[in-house]
């Protein structure tokens, strides 16, 4: 390891970036410039569009079709007075909080943590059935983990000896937010992983020998090396589990609605009844929740810095 | 850090531009405006054509798109060949969820493209009429429109389904009719009869009370909940409350929280509060499938189905939960109305239809060619090409006489069970009037009285329909 | 080994054990049914048969359409990873005003754009473009949904690649695309190679925006062409699902475990270890 002078353990956000190979203004502008033209062509102008819509009555067939009108307001006064709607968005929270923060990411790092001391074999063993996990396309997940949970002959109920146990019936986000945490575990553990490499084994030691205990060298050394880590890890991870539509294909928003997070209240919305302008402005709506949701963590992982 | 001018003026105008823009696409893009010249193309010498459908070879529907790859193009080709035209027909192929299927094609016909022949799930024609997506088949292609020969082998009920506000859309695609399966030995065991026709409700559940006795058996299926989706509708409530004399959407407007409905959810009651139905199953979300299984493994004693459950599921060949002695041991039953009487129209005898039907969009270049692309799709040749060795309940009498006489269960329909017959409502917001319905029974069967289910249900129906207008109560 | 070490040592293989088999059970159903004759739900024995994967050779679009998500999955990788590459270096090294505050408000937006209420300006969009039925239409539909998340964590992985190496080569008289090619490349290489593997397990696993995109069956991805193997009335064949779904994940499988060996599957620290 021979570097010359030791890297800045993280950053300093919001730090003036140091150029440091000499690029200047105008080449950095182009080579972002390919990347925004993209993103400005397919990305923005479809959802400042599904904005616009959301101000309308538009659906795809109907009336309204040929004639949307634009309605103002009204989409989202109806949706903020909706009670599937709050109970949609309680139950996201919740599916968030469940299956990303305290799921996902205590998992990933616990993986992360453990297997820095396991022997290859293992480590390469579990690494690679996360990733398994995480790789295998939504559709494919979906059918493994109903066989896992079939009421009458799941894989589940057959090794815990409980037939007829009705797994997504009975505990529809239970069984969703664990769902969840083993298909995305795989992220948090990568991203901590290469955290935990960058924490200076040095004041590890130092930690160790001076008596601390594994807790305690977790609070005092180690988290506040990752902790800008843990903010964009979560940040991540609870924008994509927000808006995950996956868990439609394990129970379809039942039963009667009990599992019915706000991706698929969306796309029941959108598709099954047609009403486009009303599930735009819910779309919306769920942008400004996970805005807010990306302030929380901001303000609660920038504080107490030096 | 707070966003420099620069970059929050940007995003403004950006804003600006995308809303304006948007303005204009969302108006300049609308397919159907004025209609246009029925006549237009009529001499062209070549001719291109595509039909589409939700079937895909290998796939879902199979054989319909085997029928029109293998069957209708060649055929159609030639013909136009021999008067000196050439056609390239080609079939675009889709074979996913009904509700996908309709979101694409309304997608592409809302921009003025999509197929020139165009299959539909007849519930699609009101909302599609009204869009503006389908014109009335006479504006599309003048009055050639009524010369067809086949509109005669087509029953008027049949025909409702290709019909929006008392105008043809388009032509009718097969039918189907519902009735109670019930099983056989499960009857004998319980000491029913084998050739068992209820006339009333009560029946119904007295039997259901005999195969109770049985272990290990669910005496009846009534599709409910939401899991099942549009089955709970089409095959639970809609034939129940035929036979207590209502029509889901009449003068008055839709049926709300009525003697009618509170009867139906009463029905509900009765067969999931007392013991004889499986009230986990109906929230499964592959609840459906596995009744089927059950059916056909001997342990649910009664189902109520479209007769798509004789020719798919449990055909002993090609069905999907295959009974090998099907004709021996599945019986069926017409659906009856709560006593007597009691049903629309005065009929002691209740069920529900649906079906498909193909229309031609407005926007071909070649109407013309279009409309006899699509009667030669319907000849009674065609169709009969159509089924090939099975046994389909099809739009058109001729075909049915003959093709349906080795199958006693769809005689059975095509004969007693058609001219009963109801079908749903074609408006534009009736998947939610559904989706309401689903909702109230999957109430009552965790649990609720049916009174209250009622009263949320009409107030599931005043969001849906945004007033309660159009809502009749009592 | 003193007790205490040796319990712990034990508790620590048994949480493994545990992990491990959370994570494998589920997957169980993929190594049986596919070879099964009468597949169902159930993880069992299969009554071995090779029937269900003839009947996919018998579809006409079975495997066109694996290799139409190989296209897919293949072209989205390298715009997302060559054009968000050189946007997080840039947004990395170089003051731009406005810089944070852009990155998360496309990052937002981009939750909107995957979603299903943005499908008809999508649609409309594409079509105005005249892309309909076009694979390219997709890949830069999908690129242009990527693309936020991918500049994101990009930028965060170059943020902590120490900057002392170009700025040595800098010193030693390089040019700063040279730089780029021959210092900045290798070094993000783990972290490019991890958003290339993820931009490819998006798009493989996407559904709607191909389907709403594309008419010909010719095109159309495998994640669409599974759904097409149900009956008229919806009922699943799962013996050509399950064989399908086998077929259709061994090609991610492969491509993680040749990245993994290649380039080893980090985020950071590609010099440091």
């Amino acid at each position: 390891m021979a570097l010359t002078t030791s890297p800045p353990v993280e950053p300093r956000r919001g730090s003036p970036a140091t150029d440091a190979a000499g690029l200047g203004r105008t080449r950095a502008t182009a080579f972002v410039v390919p990347a925004l033209a993209l993103v400005a062509v397919f990305l923005v102008y479809p959802a400042l569009w599904t904005i616009y819509l959301g101000l309308t009555n538009y659906r795809l067939t109907g009336l309204a079709a040929a004639r949307p009108e634009v309605v103002g307001l009204e989409n989202y006064a109806r949706a903020l007075s909706d009670p599937d709607f709050l109970n949609s968005l309680w139950l996201t929270l919740l599916y968030v909080l469940g299956s990303a923060v305290l799921g996902q990411c205590v998992l990933g790092f616990a993986l992360a943590w453990m297997l820095r001391s396991a022997p290859r074999v293992v480590r390469t063993v579990v690494e690679s059935l996360v990733m398994l996990a995480w790789i295998l396309p939504s559709s494919v997940v979906a059918f493994l983990w109903i066989a896992l949970l079939d009421r009458d002959n799941g894989t589940l109920n057959a090794l815990l000896g409980t037939p007829g146990m009705g797994w997504l019936l009975q505990y529809p986000m239970l069984s969703i937010i664990v769902f969840n945490t083993w298909r995305g575990t795989a992220f948090s553990m990568l991203l901590f992983g290469a955290a935990l490499n960058a924490v200076p084994p040095s004041q590890l030691e130092t930690a160790r020998m001076s008596g601390a205990s594994a807790w305690q060298q977790l609070r005092d050394v180690v988290f506040p090396h990752i902790r800008g880590h843990v903010l964009t890890n979560l940040l991540l991870i609870s924008l994509w589990t927000f808006n995950d539509f996956a868990p439609y294909l394990l129970t379809a928003g039942g039963p009667d609605g009990r599992s019915e997070i706000l991706p698929i209240f969306v796309y029941q919305t959108a598709i099954s009844d047609g009403l486009l302008g009303f599930g735009s402005a819910i779309s919306l709506l769920m942008l400004l929740i996970n805005l807010v949701l990306a302030v929380v963590y901001l303000r609660l992982l920038r504080e107490r810095r030096p | 850090m707070s966003p420099s001018r620069t970059t929050r003026s940007l995003l403004a105008l950006g804003a600006v531009a995308a809303v304006a823009l948007a303005g204009c696409a969302d108006g300049g893009s609308m397919g159907g405006g004025a209609p246009s010249d029925p006549q237009r193309g009529a001499d062209a010498e070549q001719v291109t054509l595509t039909i589409t459908r939700n079937a895909v070879q290998g796939g879902k529907s199979a054989r319909d798109a085997d029928w029109i790859v293998d069957y209708v193009i060649p055929r159609f080709t030639e013909m136009m060949a021999a008067e000196g035209v050439q056609a390239t027909v080609t079939f675009v192929p889709s074979g996913v969820d009904d509700e996908q299927y309709k979101t694409r094609l309304s997608l592409d016909m809302r921009s003025g493209a999509g197929a020139d022949v165009v299959t539909l799930d007849g519930i699609w024609v009101g909302e599609f009429a009204q869009a503006g997506y389908i014109r009335p088949l006479e504006e599309v292609v003048g009055p050639a429109a009524a010369d067809w020969e086949g509109w005669a082998q087509i029953p008027d009920a049949v025909e409702q389904l290709a019909s929006f506000d008392g105008q043809r859309y388009g032509i009718p695609d097969g039918t189907d009719g519902r009735v109670i399966f019930y099983h056989k030995e499960l009857f004998a065991q319980a000491g029913l009869p084998t050739e068992w026709q209820p006339t009333s409700w009560q029946e119904i559940l007295d039997a259901g009370r005999a195969l109770a006795q049985l272990p290990d058996v669910d005496p009846i299926q009534l599709n409910a909940g939401t899991a099942m989706g549009e089955a709970t509708t089409m095959q639970g409530f809609l034939p129940l409350l035929a036979g207590t004399g209502a029509a889901l959407h009449g003068e008055g407007g839709w049926q709300g929280d009525t003697a009618a409905v509170r009867e139906v959810l009463g029905f509900y009651q009765a067969v999931y509060g007392g013991g004889l139905g499986d009230p986990l199953l109906q929230q499964e979300a592959q609840g459906r499938d596995k009744s089927f299984q059950e059916f056909a493994a001997g342990r649910v004693g009664m189902l109520f189905e479209s007769d798509y459950f004789w020719r798919s599921v449990v055909d002993p060949e090609v069905g999907i939960a295959p009974m090998a002695n099907r004709d021996e041991v599945v019986g069926y039953a017409k659906i009856p109305a709560r006593e007597p009487g009691a049903g629309v129209n005065g009929q002691d005898f209740v069920s529900m239809s649906g079906g498909g039907m193909t229309a031609i969009n407005p926007n071909t270049q070649f109407p013309q060619q279009a409309w006899r692309l699509l009667q030669f799709m319907n000849s009674a040749e065609a169709v009969r090409a159509r089924l090939g060795d099975s046994a389909r309940i099809t739009q058109r009498e001729d075909v049915n006489a003959e093709a349906l006489a080795n199958d006693p269960m769809l005689t059975f329909v095509a004969e007693q069970v058609l001219p009963i017959t109801a079908y749903r409502p074609g408006l534009a917001v009736y998947p939610q009037v559904s989706q309401a319905l689903q909702e109230a029974t999957a109430a009552v069967v965790a649990g609720t009285p049916p009174d209250q289910a009622a009263q949320q249900y009409q107030a599931a129906l005043e969001g849906a329909l945004g007033g309660a207008d159009d809502i009749t109560t009592g | 080994m003193t007790a205490r070490d040796l319990v712990g040592r034990v508790a620590f293989y048994v949480v493994i054990a545990v992990i491990t088999a959370f994570m494998a059970v589920p997957v169980l159903w993929l190594l049986s049914a596919p070879f099964d004759a009468a597949p169902s739900l159930t993880t069992s024995l299969p009554e071995w048969t090779w029937q269900n994967f003839t009947g996919l050779l018998e579809n006409p679009y079975a495997l066109t359409s694996l290799l139409n998500s190989v296209l897919l999955a293949g072209g989205s990788m390298v715009l997302v990873t060559a054009l968000g590459a050189l946007a997080a270096y840039a947004l990395s090294r170089v003051h731009v005003p406005g810089r944070d505050v852009l990155l998360y408000v496309l990052l937002l937006l981009s939750s909107i754009v995957t979603g299903t209420a943005a499908m008809v300006p999508i649609f409309l969009l594409m079509f105005e473009l005249n892309m309909i039925d076009s694979r390219l239409g997709v890949v830069l539909v999908l690129s242009g949904g990527l693309l936020p998340a991918a500049i994101f964590i990009l930028k965060d992985f170059m943020d902590a690649t120490p900057r002392s190496y170009e700025e040595s080569a800098r010193v030693f008289g390089a040019g700063p695309l040279q730089i780029l090619r021959d210092v900045v490349l290798p070094t993000a290489r783990p972290g490019i190679a991890t958003i290339a593997v993820w931009a490819i397990v998006q798009v493989w696993g996407n559904f709607l925006t191909p389907f709403i995109l594309l008419r010909s069956p010719e095109k159309s991805p495998a994640a669409v062409v599974l759904y097409t193997f149900y009956t008229e009335g919806g009922q699943a064949d799962l013996g050509l699902i399950s064989a399908f779904s086998l077929l259709y994940s061994i090609p991610v499988v492969v491509m993680y475990v040749f990245v993994n060996r290649r380039y080893g599957f980090r985020f950071h620290g590609g010099i440091k270890r």
